[in-house]
Order: structure tokens, then C-alpha cells, then sequence
């Protein structure tokens, strides 16, 4: 397979979970600024952080629904915006389209530029309809290459995006809720706090899934757990960690050779496995969720550099 | 009037169209347009588009499809079918001629400046054979229709012909949506036109490739008008498409970057113009090409189809001798006439070109896609007499031909079925045999009486039928 075309199916999947990862995050962003005094505790601010985004909005001001609306839906200049990343993802399948199938190539095609003819009121009045058109669009996209797509190499650069997209969002939204969230004077474990752990369960769609693995209390450690280490949880750090190293193998398999990413992988992977959710909570959440970001980062310029991306 | 392809003088319906007036009949205009309505939802669901230069708007526009087929009864075909082939044979031999002996020169028949000062000629490629003695593997003929039996060529296409992709799609819609008209196999086939094609690439594998040939699509990338069709081709034939970034030459071979490490390419089906295959020749200001790649050709580590240099056959100075070329070339009477031309470099015939030029069509002689042109007839005063001046400059530069009654082809208006002009493009494929799938593309004018069918210039395209017997 040529490089640039891997390239294009690696970067087309994380395009689309990004989109629908930002998505998320706009419910969860609504949802919390639902909450009394919200427009004092400058939510939206944590949700623009957890795209990794926080220094495009100066210290001191309030984050509006609006900003975030209009940098994270609809803003042209934002790289990822949903909007700029549904864009790139067509682009990239078209430029890789003999290796989607026809199913795939319409999930990415049809009302491409929606977005285009709205502005910030319309799209904030029309929020929920316009979150769920974003997830729709990718869970059909995401359908169509499961159902359909060949399961060769394309296919497995395919899921190695999308799992290394998902695990840095995971990880970053683990981070925002600890350091950033939570105000100083707080109680861990508070009403707020409790609140606000559900809010990042709710953003990752797992709000659900946590209650039939751990019944009904919610406590940092088991959500941490849960979102960390659970390896039942389609969006856990350890499950995308699998995901990605059972996509690196079956590429090693096809190209008989490893690279750099290989062991990296491994280790990710084995750090996860000698952890439990105290040892987490006992060396620093901060820690171990940045050192997941750093390692997620390295492995992706691994990847590109075993494969001769461009 | 102009030949009516579906209708007799007398308002009768021609025997091929039987069938479709039947269809037209029983589904009704608006049941008609009701499904094309359907048939460009699923163009633009599939994303068949093509991007028109200088024209703003939509740059992934939809041309628009006509439901109405094109139809050539068997007998129709047997004469284009042995035409087009033709043609094709003495194309290829005059360009193989032009870049050795240059023997049709030497004979008087063609003056020397008309190649040897044309832009299109390629001196990189003087007493180099590729493979196959193959120049132009793919010759696009646009072909119209003045009478019943009259068939002409407009022009001819060497160098990178494209719409293929809409005689395909075109295809699969009307199968896809009326199944019952195809039902009795009375339709040839033309689905084998991506094996045909790869079968002729194959043949022109260059003497450094070892068992089975490696084929590739080199596009300029996706941001090119005709991107679809480039995806479309190798995606239907199976092998990779590439951009020139893709390639590289290493040791007298090109080579494409894969996620393995690099690999061998053998044929390279360009689709992209010659000043931008290798920078290190054509266009040192160019980002596009891969250096050395042409160098690699000449010393037959790679094909290039179609080849560096195949322009010169499809100049419009250099069409005016193509009957001449069958003569001398294949000691063969022309099968399909040429349209009469005048050439501005001569002087009696410029003198005719500016005297009659409210009742002719002109053209630049390297221009293509209908931009530049006159149309006489259609032009006020002043636009004739701007164009006048700008001939009068330069008048080496055009040609101009009559206008022609050509023939209408029936097609769906809002309450009935009109006349519009048409023209066609078949694709006749040059390997170590010559290949050629019963059809083509039928490109329309939308607008009535207009004779301007470039889909850049607004016009529609249509399924082409040639009835089996």
C-alpha cells in the first residue's frame, strides 16, 4: 500500500473520532453549565481545554456557549474544529478513495458542507440536532468500514487512528476534570465533584456502561478505574492501548518488520497492566494521565515515521 | 433541419429509438423527469464530479445527465468501429514517424514548421521507440453527425482523453434504474473497458520489468477536475493511484514509496500534461513531476502512457493531414471524413476565414475545452471583428471551420422529449492490439440550437447505446 494512502486512512479516522469526540464534549459543556453558577465557574472554558485549546481564550475572561460553540462547531481556522475535521477526513478519503469502499466514501460525502451555511445563533439554537447529525455521520462511516471495508493493512491503519485519537481524548478529558475542573476550595468527592465525574462519563457516552460494571455510586477511583484501565469500555485508555497494539501487530504481520512503535506500543501497554486505580491515584492522576499523553504522541510519530508517512 | 437521430422527416420514429419511444410513452415526461431527479441524487451521493476551471461556484459541480440514450444500430457501429481504429493505427504511426524519419515531411505531404515549430512536439523525444512503437495508448475521437450516413471528426484527443468515467457511471445508472430496458441484451456491453484498458498497459510493459507488469494511475492529485474518473479508473483496474510525491527514481527504475519500502513501478497511465511529468526536462519551476523519470523512460525502466510528445498528433494544425497521414501510413482510404478546415497560416485561405467569419466556427489552434472560440453565427458584429483583429495578429494561431447542421439527439424536456446537438467520444485503447468497447460518451448541448457540448462550457452528458443485431 502506498504510505500516503496509510497516512490518509490513519488521519481520516482520527479526523472523524475527533469530530464526534468534539461533539461529545459540546453535550457535556451544555449539560454542566445547567448547573447553578455555572457562568461564575467558567465551564465551557474546561470543555475548550480538553480539546487541547484552552490558550485560544485569554486568562481572566469568561468562556461563553457561544465561544465554544463558534470555536469548536463551526470556526474555519480552528484545525479542529467539527467542522474543519469532517473537511479533512473527506479530503483524506478522497485522496485515499480506492481504498474505502463505496459505503464509506457516501458516509463522508453526503451533506459534507453542511456546516458551511450556518452561523453561531443557528447553530446553537439547532445544538442538539446538529450533535446528533455529527454522530451519525461518523457511527455510519464507522459502521460502513465495519461491515464492509477489506481487512487488510487499510483497514488496520484505519483503527489505529481511531484508537489513538480516542485514548488522547480519554486521557485529556481525565486531566481536565482533575486539574482543572474542581475549584481549590472543593471537597473531593462533593456534590460538584460528583457531578462533574459524571459529566466526563457522559461526554465519553459511558455514563451507562459504568453503572452495569460498578452499580450506582460514583467515586473517583472507580471512574478512574473505569476510564483508565477498564478493558471492557470501548473508550478506556487500556482498551484503545490493546486496540493500537493488536493493529501494530497485524501491521508488523503484513510488512514482516517492526519499528520503533512496536516497543512503545508494548510498553504502553504493559505500564497499564502493572497499575491498579490506587497506585494511579497515589502516584498523581496528573502524572500518569501525562505521561499517557506524551507516550500516545511519541507512538503516533512512530507509526508515521515505520511507514514512511509523508 | 438538422438529422434527427430519433425522428424521420416525416415525425416517425427511427427503428433503433422503437424501444425508448416505448419507454417514453409508458413512464410520461414527468415520470421521466421525476427519475432524473433521482439519477443526479445518486451522482452526487457517489460523488461524481467534475471541477470546472474559471467558473467560480460549486468546485466539485455534477454535469448533468440526460436520461435519454445515444443510440447506434449495429451497422452504424461496424462502420465507426473500423473508422476510429483507424485512425488510431495512423495516429500512432505519424508520431512514430515525426519523431524518427519524419518521412511524411520528406514526401511533401506535410510541411515541416506545422511539427517541427510546434509547441506540442517534444526534440527530448527524437529516435526514441517506446514500447510497442505506442504512443497514444488511450485516442479520444470526438466524432459528430451531419446526415444518415455521414459520420465526422472534429477532433482527435492523443494525449490524456478523459470522460471515460461518465460512459461507465452513465451506464450503471440507467441499468440501475430502468433494468427492463436492458432485460432483452439487445445494449452491448461496455463494462469491460477498465480490463481492456489494463491489458493494454500491460502489453506496453517496459523491457526492465520482470513478470507480471506493475500499473499505476499518476494523477496530479485531488485537487485536479477530473480527480474522480483518475480514482475511478484504477480503482475499476485495481491497482494504485499515485501523485507524482508517490514516485521516485533510484538506479534506472521508478519506484513508488509503499508502507513495505519502495516498489518497482513498471507502466505509468499518466493523467497529467508533459511540461509537468519531469522537472528535471520540462518545467524546472514546477513542483509536480518526479525528477529523472523521463530519463528512466528513455532507457526503458518505465512506460509512460500516454507518451511524452503524443500532443503533436492531436494539434488542430496538424488534424487537417490525418486523412493524408491514413494514405501514406496505412495505404488505406479514410473511413471517417474530417471536417472541412481552413488553416489562417495560409494566405488565400485566412483571406476566406475573415471575409466569411460571421458564418464559420474559429478556433485557437492549441486550445481545447471550447474556450477561445467563435461562433459565427451566434456572435454580434463586434465580437466577430475583436476576434478578427486578434487572427489578423497572429493568424499561424487559428483555424476555422463551417458550421455544421450536426444531428440531434432526443432529449428530456420539462413536457417532451427536444432535439439537442451532440457530439461523441469514443475511447479506442492502443496495446500490442487495438481495443475498442461498442460506445462512448455522448456529450449534449443543453441549451437549444447551441453547439457547444464541453462539459466546461455547460454541457450535459447521456448513455450511448449500440445495439447488438
Amino acid at each position: 500500500m502506498l504510505s500516503r494512502t496509510a497516512e490518509n486512512l490513519f488521519w481520516m479516522a482520527r479526523y472523524m473520532e475527533r469530530a464526534e469526540a468534539t461533539a461529545r464534549l459540546l453535550t457535556m459543556g451544555q449539560r454542566m453549565a445547567i448547573l447553578p453558577g455555572a457562568h461564575h465557574r467558567d465551564e465551557w472554558r474546561s470543555v475548550v481545554r480538553a480539546t487541547g485549546a484552552g490558550h485560544q481564550f485569554p486568562e481572566g475572561t469568561i468562556v461563553t456557549e457561544s465561544d465554544a460553540v463558534a470555536w469548536l462547531m463551526l470556526d474555519a481556522d480552528n484545525p479542529s474544529s467539527i467542522r474543519s475535521c469532517l473537511l479533512k477526513a473527506r479530503a483524506n478519503a478522497k485522496s485515499a478513495r480506492t481504498m474505502l469502499t463505496q459505503d464509506m466514501w457516501e458516509a463522508l460525502n453526503e451533506g459534507w458542507r453542511k456546516l458551511d451555511s450556518y452561523d453561531v445563533s443557528e447553530a446553537r439554537q439547532q445544538l442538539p440536532t446538529l450533535i446528533d447529525w455529527v454522530k451519525t455521520r461518523v457511527m455510519t462511516f464507522r459502521g460502513a468500514a465495519h461491515s464492509g471495508q477489506l481487512r487488510n493493512e487499510g483497514h488496520d491503519f484505519l483503527r489505529a487512528g481511531s484508537a489513538l485519537e480516542r485514548a488522547q481524548m480519554t486521557l485529556r478529558l481525565l486531566d481536565v476534570k482533575y486539574y482543572v475542573l474542581l475549584p481549590e476550595t472543593e471537597v473531593i468527592g462533593g456534590n460538584r465533584d460528583h457531578y462533574q465525574w459524571t459529566s466526563v462519563l457522559y461526554a465519553l457516552s459511558g455514563a451507562r456502561a459504568y453503572h452495569h460494571v460498578y452499580g450506582g455510586t460514583y467515586t473517583p477511583w472507580q471512574i478512574t478505574d473505569f476510564l483508565m484501565l477498564n478493558r471492557l469500555f470501548p473508550r478506556s485508555v487500556a482498551y484503545c492501548y490493546d486496540q493500537l497494539a493488536y493493529r501494530l501487530n497485524r501491521l508488523a504481520g503484513w510488512h514482516d518488520a517492526k519499528g520503533p512503535c512496536h516497543d512503545t506500543v508494548k510498553d504502553m501497554v504493559a505500564g497499564l497492566e502493572s497499575q491498579d486505580s490506587g497506585e494511579i491515584f497515589r502516584r498523581g492522576l496528573h502524572e500518569t494521565v501525562q505521561n499517557g499523553l506524551t507516550m500516545t504522541n511519541r507512538l503516533g510519530s512512530e507509526i508515521a515515521q515505520t511507514y514512511h508517512f509523508g | 433541419m438538422p438529422f434527427h437521430e430519433m425522428f424521420e422527416p416525416d415525425g416517425s420514429i427511427r427503428p433503433c429509438y422503437d424501444e425508448v419511444q416505448k419507454w417514453v410513452e409508458r413512464t410520461g415526461i414527468a415520470g421521466l423527469n421525476r427519475r432524473m431527479d433521482e439519477a443526479e441524487a445518486i451522482f452526487r451521493r457517489i460523488g461524481i464530479t467534475f471541477a470546472v476551471y474559471g467558473e467560480g461556484g460549486d468546485p466539485e459541480r455534477l454535469i448533468p445527465f440526460d436520461l435519454l440514450p445515444r443510440i447506434f444500430t449495429a451497422n452504424e457501429w461496424r462502420i465507426l468501429d473500423k473508422g476510429i481504429r483507424q485512425r488510431a493505427r495512423a495516429l500512432n504511426a505519424f508520431l512514430h514517424d515525426v519523431y524518427h524519419r519524419g518521412e511524411i515531411v520528406k514526401a511533401g505531404i506535410m510541411p515541416a514548421d506545422i511539427i517541427y515549430k510546434n509547441s506540442a512536439y517534444l526534440a527530448e523525444m527524437a529516435d526514441f521507440s517506446p514500447p510497442g512503437k505506442v504512443y497514444s495508448h488511450i485516442v479520444g475521437i470526438d466524432i459528430v453527425r451531419t446526415g444518415p450516413g455521414s459520420f465526422e471528426v472534429l477532433e482527435d484527443n492523443c494525449r490524456t482523453p478523459s470522460g471515460v468515467s461518465y460512459m461507465l457511471e452513465n451506464r450503471e445508472i440507467m441499468t440501475r434504474m430502468f433494468p427492463e430496458l436492458f432485460a432483452q441484451g439487445v445494449v452491448a456491453p461496455v463494462d469491460d473497458y477498465p480490463a481492456e484498458l489494463l491489458k493494454s498497459l500491460k502489453e506496453v510493459a517496459p523491457p526492465a520489468c520482470k513478470g507480471d507488469p506493475v500499473v499505476v494511475v499518476l494523477t496530479p492529485g485531488s485537487l485536479n477536475s477530473a480527480y474522480y474518473e483518475h480514482s475511478f479508473l484504477a480503482d475499476l483496474m485495481g491497482v494504485e493511484l499515485v501523485e507524482p510525491a508517490d514516485l521516485f527514481v533510484d538506479q534506472d527504475r521508478v519506484w513508488m514509496k509503499t508502507t513495505l519500502g519502495p516498489k518497482a513501478v513498471d507502466v505509468i497511465y499518466r493523467r497529467i500534461d508533459d511540461e509537468y511529468i519531469d522537472p528535471l526536462v520540462f518545467r524546472p519551476d514546477s513542483l509536480l513531476g518526479v525528477p529523472g523519470i523521463f530519463n528512466v523512460y528513455r532507457n526503458g525502466g518505465v512506460t509512460l502512457a500516454s507518451a511524452p510528445g503524443s500532443g503533436i498528433a492531436d494539434d488542430k494544425a496538424v488534424y487537417i493531414y490525418v486523412p493524408e497521414m491514413i494514405r501514406f501510413y496505412l495505404g488505406e482510404k479514410p473511413i471517417l471524413d474530417n471536417i472541412q478546415t481552413w488553416q489562417c497560416g495560409k494566405p488565400d485561405e485566412l483571406k476566406y476565414v475573415l471575409e466569411n467569419l460571421h458564418d464559420l466556427v474559429a478556433k485557437e489552434v492549441h486550445g481545447s475545452g471550447g474556450y477561445g472560440m467563435l461562433i459565427g453565427p451566434k456572435s454580434t458584429k463586434d465580437e466577430v471583428a475583436a476576434y478578427a483583429e486578434r487572427i489578423r495578429a497572429n493568424p499561424g494561431e487559428f483555424i476555422a471551420q463551417p458550421t455544421l447542421d450536426l444531428s440531434t439527439v432526443p432529449t428530456l424536456g420539462p413536457a417532451a422529449v427536444v432535439g439537442r446537438h451532440a457530439d461523441f467520444r469514443p475511447y479506442c485503447l492502443v496495446g500490442k492490439q487495438i481495443r475498442l468497447v461498442p460506445g462512448g460518451l455522448t456529450r449534449v448541448a443543453l441549451t437549444e440550437g447551441s453547439l457547444v457540448v464541453n462539459s466546461s462550457q455547460g454541457g450535459g452528458v447521456k448513455d450511448t447505446w449500440v445495439l447488438q443485431d
